[in-house]
């Protein structure tokens, strides 16, 4: 399976990209990571007439963790952004869903912001930056634009990036010490995409007990699905009762398809009892980090 | 209408080796056909089996999803260049072939690069740890039994050799 | 002293070279040769209307286009069938290329040979094809109903009916005091190796030779084709096995339309070409193998003693058959496993799909039998309320029966009689090791706390070293260093090694001085090749009698040259030495130099032979009977297969909520008589289990209703990773076989036979419902655990009693 001929620049420069996507417009497709991309070259099920390799600029394998904000470049790679203690500390969630992405040697090619941008609905990274309402940093030579969250999502491998536009960064504000996160899955194989799989994050009060809750479903829809279920769970503690209530509320209002791995029934319920451990297990990750905050 | 070539200038286990090629010529392509190093093998082509890995400045990484062109300047490792400087095994494949690693062959360079960067980073896994390590590549000979054993025993080899390196030489 | 090799864990010889990346694979060789590349129907049922070939001319590197119409000779006939029978009434196989229908997606219609396989499908995507799509049939349903045919002139979609039978199964189950009837189905699977088919050929025009290579599991029977195909004398044909990369059954099918093409174009071009097939292609244009659909009616008295059973299945085989019908005859006759039922009846249809063909994947139909068998035996003991390991005792054949005489036509055409066994003895030592008798115990322990477990059991004998032969050559150099050649292949089984074992062994030489060659036409040119796990009982055997052959002609040369007995003598080493007395001696290098005598001394050897020159002059240089060279070819034919044996038990845990399935402990038993190489058998095994859990768990060709195969990648036909494959605990018994000098019996299919049956029996205890379909998966589980809830399948009966 061998890709099709294709006309390739490798800028060294943000300027050079924009001005070869710009040039390209729709013929052109970008080269961060590769690893969803030259699989579908390679079979020819996309054939475009420029190939923009921009892993040979500088700036953009930067990953910028300050006091606000985790800063991702888009040719970081998955391994590295996991690996990264700081930003693990300021984003939990980043890594927790990284764990689950493909496999380590996949991960050390493949580009997170490649990933949120290349929209799989059954990407984990994907959920990650609806629930934390991560903005996206889109150029072109026409200027730039912030896209922020599930905004940035328009239907499965669709996002808002246009001919000629590239993402440049993705920056999630560092959460709150008491904000606690999660990630779980279920899946055929080890670092299969998910059948199903829930982000959540809980916010706490001063009591310790549940102020707001949050929850991102990946694999279930044509884009990530995030449902708010704070007022189901405003005031509770440590009731898996009340997680078990509030997650099978969230499958009440999913409809999942099913295909050859798995119906939609049981999509349906892996939703159900993954909401109930995500919340129940970020719930206890926001009590852990409260106590013993860094 | 043909394609325009670009020239590729790559260090190989060791050795600065050059090529021209299309930009679509796979880099596990550019290895076995245009510098012949046929250690590395294709299994699917679409980055699920493995058996194609390849050491990327020092990092594994799958070389059929990888453009010759992309990794122009840069270093790669195969599983030809992780023998010793005299010739002998290196320690992950001594160790494949002290435990039976291996039966037709196919997968094994894929798992010795993957071995040989995982136990850089970490020298001294649980047998748990040996499995998650080698649970991206896919080998239907073995049922994986002896590859565990395997990355075990490298492990006991690098220790006992006093191992410092990834023992690249120039091949 | 030698060291003793047979039986011992030796290192393979074969590693050192495959580890640093000196493997030489079909897609390694070949540097600078034309590559080819096909155009593939992308309907699983069409008549082409016309193939468009003008926008390919003059593309870059394009060397020739072919469709059905450039074939010539007989390469334009339809392709072999191998192994017909008049039971397969209507058999039919397909054209190289396509002549004028195509029956299942991945068909082969255009080649295309062009400079580099990038070029060449660069011109495959702008030939156009007009097809007329026909309705296809998909399914063993839609093959039965019988409305849409895949062959016009195949009524019904019926390739094969057949049936066997002892005694009168329907009469004597009717009369059993109890009766019982099972459906049962087992889904499509493939042995996917690592490494795909792959073909590359030379053609030398000033010789008018052809030198051939493919990734086969016979290259004798390649050979054979190619000659046959290309109108070429065998002689001047070759074809060599080079290293491959895995071939589980789908390699033994030849000659693929591609094993033909190439070297034709190869002479036709006068120019080497080779062919490596890629993954997609591998999904859709080798083989797959087990569809299969059981219903099973069994009669039995209280003791759970089967008076009668009656299977009747439908086996799905694809478009095309090839393989003749050899994996439904397999389920047929090794469904039987190592029980005795008093009567026994088996029906099939082999039915034509608009899918790829069905031909043997390591197990080749027996997994298909051992999960109707064992399943009824599970039914049985739930039904009665005893054990399922008593059940099992209950019926086996005890080693005071053997050799057992089933009555059936096994696949090689002989009379199915088990040589021997001892499957009590098995049952007990697996029993032993994964703890059968404690398991109640852990299982309520783990209910208490919310976990569901399961134990299951399965078992199996498998034929093994199936006729009809295959022999071996051992030769001395006078360097001292043993030649020895046979001619099946090797795909990861250990050859090299294994078969150094027995010559090192036999003629008392060090390991390292022995060098084997496997699947080379140059080397040994009679074989049958590498499947139904005989090249260890066939070749080993062959080999050894040829290395005896050797040790006695070199003892008798020795006895002359030192004026003894040549009972007095034993090889130690190389060296051949009387008994007790090593100063009193003769290097068996230098007998091959007495062995063929010559005028000339080339070198110290031959020279320091002389001193040995017994200068008979009563008789001939080279007596009557008698060959230069201490070398020796032989054969070995038995008179039937030997039959090895197995048990597994394994403990599961189905998760109450997701319904994921994992496997806790998995224990094998195993049989196959004196092992060669304890290391390597065990290997065989850990993979074949991995196989077979692959197959109950993971592994399932998806076709839609169109017949187009939706998860033609390793994205999504799920093969395990090491995460997927529990840790595997092996005991052997070695029941030796009478059957031939070596006492050995197969191993290779062992580890994947009785996967299926094993795990739904394990799943079954965990879930207290019946399993009847595999494989299943976590969603498949949690919508049964659903239908239970809601009666539409029976709960097993709430306790066992211990008889």
């Amino acid at each position: 399976m061998k890709p099709a001929p294709f006309e390739y620049v490798r800028p060294s420069s943000r300027s050079g990209v924009l001005a070869a996507l710009s040039e390209a417009g729709d013929e052109a497709k970008v080269l961060a990571g590769g690893q969803s991309l030259i699989p579908l070259l390679s079979m020819r099920l996309a054939s475009p007439k420029v190939l923009v390799d921009i892993n040979r600029v500088p700036e953009f394998s930067t990953l910028h963790i300050t006091d606000n904000q985790v800063v991702i470049g888009p040719t970081v790679r998955h391994q590295e952004l996991f690996d990264s203690v700081a930003a693990r500390q300021a984003v939990p969630l980043l890594a927790q869903a990284l764990s689950f992405v493909a496999h380590p040697v996949i991960r050390n090619r493949g580009t997170s912001v490649g990933s949120i941008a290349h929209a799989d609905p059954s990407g984990e990274l994907t959920a990650v930056l609806a629930l934390l309402e991560g903005v996206v940093t889109i150029e072109s030579l026409r200027g730039s634009r912030e896209v922020t969250g599930s905004d940035f999502y328009v239907g499965p491998l669709e996002s808002v990036i246009m001919p000629g536009e590239v993402a440049t960064k993705v920056t999630f504000a560092r959460l709150p010490v008491n904000m606690g996160t999660s990630c779980v899955e279920v899946a055929r194989r080890h670092g299969d995409y998910a059948l199903a799989g829930v982000c959540a994050a809980v916010v706490l009060d001063e009591e310790r007990a549940v102020d707001r809750a949050r929850i991102s479903l990946f694999s279930i829809g044509p884009t990530p699905i995030v449902v708010d279920i704070s007022q189901l769970l405003t005031g509770s503690r440590s009731s898996t009762a009340t997680f078990i209530e509030a997650a099978r509320f969230i499958a009440s209002t999913v409809e999942p398809e099913g295909d050859i791995h798995a119906t939609a029934a049981y999509r349906k319920n892996l939703v159900e009892v993954l909401a109930a451990k995500a919340l129940k297990s970020a719930y206890e990750n926001a009590l852990s980090r409260v106590e013993s905050p860094r | 209408m043909s394609e325009s070539l670009f020239e590729v200038q790559v260090m190989v286990n060791g050795l600065l080796r050059s090529g021209q090629v299309p930009a679509r010529r796979l880099l596990s392509d550019f290895l076995r056909h245009d510098l012949e190093l046929t250690g590395t093998h294709v299994g699917c082509e679409h980055g699920v089996c493995g058996a194609c890995t390849i050491l990327l400045n020092g990092k594994a990484v799958r070389s059929c999803l990888l453009f010759a062109v992309s990794v122009d300047g840069q270093e790669i490792v195969t599983v030809e260049g992780l023998v010793n400087q005299d010739g002998s095994l290196g320690s992950v494949q001594q160790a494949f072939q002290d435990s039976h690693g291996l039966q037709c062959g196919f997968c094994t360079p894929g798992f010795i690069t993957t071995i040989s960067a995982f136990l850089d980073e970490n020298p001294d896994p649980t047998v748990d740890e040996a499995r998650e390590a080698i649970a991206g590549n896919l080998c239907r000979c073995t049922g994986y039994q002896n590859i565990i054993k395997s990355v075990m025993r490298a492990a006991e080899i690098r220790r006992a050799t006093d191992f410092s390196g990834s023992g690249i030489v120039t091949a | 002293m030698t060291t003793r090799t047979f039986g011992e864990p030796v290192l393979r010889r074969e590693d050192p070279r495959l580890v640093v990346g000196k493997g030489r694979y079909l897609d390694d060789l070949g540097h600078g040769s034309y590559e080819a590349a096909f155009l593939r129907s992308p309907h699983a049922s069409a008549r082409i209307v016309d193939i468009d070939v003008s926008a390919a001319i003059g593309m870059p590197g394009l060397i020739g286009i072919y469709t059905y119409d450039d074939l010539d000779g007989r390469v334009a006939e339809p392709l072999p069938l191998l192994i017909p029978h008049p039971n397969l009434t209507g058999g039919r196989t397909g054209y190289p290329l396509a002549k004028e229908f195509v029956r299942h997606v991945g068909e082969s219609i255009v080649m295309v040979v062009a400079e580099n396989r990038y070029l060449a499908e660069d011109a495959v995507g702008m030939i156009e094809v007009l097809y007329e799509p026909l309705p296809p049939v998909v399914g063993i349903a839609a093959a039965l109903a019988g409305d849409r045919l895949v062959h016009a002139d195949v009524p019904e979609n019926i390739a094969a009916h057949m049936v066997q039978e002892v005694g009168d199964a329907r009469a004597a189950i009717a009369s059993s005091k109890n009766q019982l009837s099972l459906d049962l189905h087992i889904e499509r699977s493939a042995s996917t190796p690592l490494e795909g088919k792959g073909v590359y050929a030379i053609w030398d025009s000033d010789s008018g030779e052809m030198r051939l290579w493919s990734s086969t599991q016979t290259s004798t029977g390649v050979r054979a084709a190619v000659a046959a195909k290309l109108d070429l004398p065998l002689q001047k044909v070759e074809c060599t096995a080079p290293d491959v990369g895995g071939g589980f059954g789908v390699k033994i099918v030849h000659p693929w339309p591609e094993e033909i093409l190439i070297p034709w174009a190869a002479r036709l071009l006068n120019h080497p070409v080779k062919w490596t097939e890629d993954r997609r292609e591998h999904f859709i244009s080798s083989a797959h193998e087990r569809t299969q659909l059981h219903h099973v009616e069994v009669g039995f008295d209280d003791s759970g003693r089967i008076l009668g059973l009656d299977v009747s299945f439908s086996h799905d085989n694809g478009a095309y058959t090839n393989y003749g019908i050899i994996v439904p005859i397999i389920t047929s006759t090794q469904l039987l496993g190592p029980y005795k039922p008093v009567t026994y009846r088996v029906e099939f249809k082999s039915l034509y799909t608009n899918t790829v063909l069905v031909t043997p994947y390591r197990g080749a139909g027996r997994p298909q039998g051992v999960f109707a068998m064992e399943r009824t035996m599970d039914a049985i003991a739930d039904f009665l309320g005893i054990t399922r390991d008593k059940v099992r005792s209950t019926n086996f054949i005890r080693p005071e029966d053997m050799p057992y005489d089933h009555q059936l036509i096994f696949q090689d055409g002989r009379p199915l009689i088990y040589d021997s066994g001892d499957y009590p003895a098995s049952l007990e030592m697996l029993k032993q090791m994964i703890d059968w008798d404690g398991f109640k115990e852990f299982q309520h322990e783990a209910r208490k706390s919310g976990r569901q477990v399961g134990i299951g059991i399965a078992c199996y004998v498998e034929g093994t070293g199936v006729g009809p032969y295959e022999g071996g050559f051992v030769q001395v150099e006078t360097s001292g260093r043993v030649n020895v050649s046979t001619g099946l292949t090797s795909q990861g089984q250990g050859h090299q090694t294994a078969f150094a074992q027995i010559v090192a062994e036999e003629l008392g030489v060090p390991i390292e001085d022995v060098f084997v060659t496997t699947g080379d036409t140059r080397r040994f040119a009679y074989a049958v090749g590498t499947f139904a796990s005989r090249a260890a009982v066939m070749s080993g055997n062959a080999i050894a009698l040829a290395a005896r052959n050797v040790r006695s002609k070199a003892l008798r040369i020795a006895g002359d040259a030192l004026e003894c007995d040549p009972r007095d003598l034993e090889i130690i080493d190389g060296s051949i030495q009387v008994k007790g007395d090593p100063t009193h001696s003769i290097q068996l290098k230098t007998i091959a130099v007495l062995s063929n005598p010559l005028r000339y001394a080339f070198d110290e050897s031959t020279k320091a032979a002389t001193q040995f020159a017994t200068g008979d002059t009563s008789k001939p240089p080279i007596p009557d009977g008698e060959e230069p060279g201490l070398e020796s070819r032989d054969y070995f034919s038995p008179m039937q297969s030997t039959f090895a044996s197995g048990m597994h038990a394994a403990i599961v845990e189905t998760d109450p909520d997701t319904a994921e399935i994992k496997i806790l402990k998995y224990v094998v038993v195993h049989d196959c008589g004196r092992l060669i190489n304890p290391m390597i058998v065990e290997g065989q095994i850990h993979g074949g289990v991995a196989q077979g859990v692959g197959g109950a768990l993971y592994e399932r060709m998806e076709y839609d209703e169109g017949g187009q195969l939706l998860n033609a990648s390793f994205m999504d036909f799920l093969m395990p990773y090491a995460t997927e494959v529990p840790f595997i605990e092996t005991g052997h018994l070695e029941t030796l076989s009478p059957l031939n000098p070596l006492g050995i019996k197969g191993a290779g299919e062992a580890g994947v036979i009785p996967g299926s049956a094993l795990i739904a029996s394990a799943i079954e205890d965990a879930e207290g419902f019946q399993i009847r379909k595999m494989p299943i998966s976590p969603s498949e589980l949690w919508q049964l655990r659903i239908d239970h809830q809601s009666g539409l399948i029976p709960s097993l009966k709430a306790k066992e009693i211990q008889v």
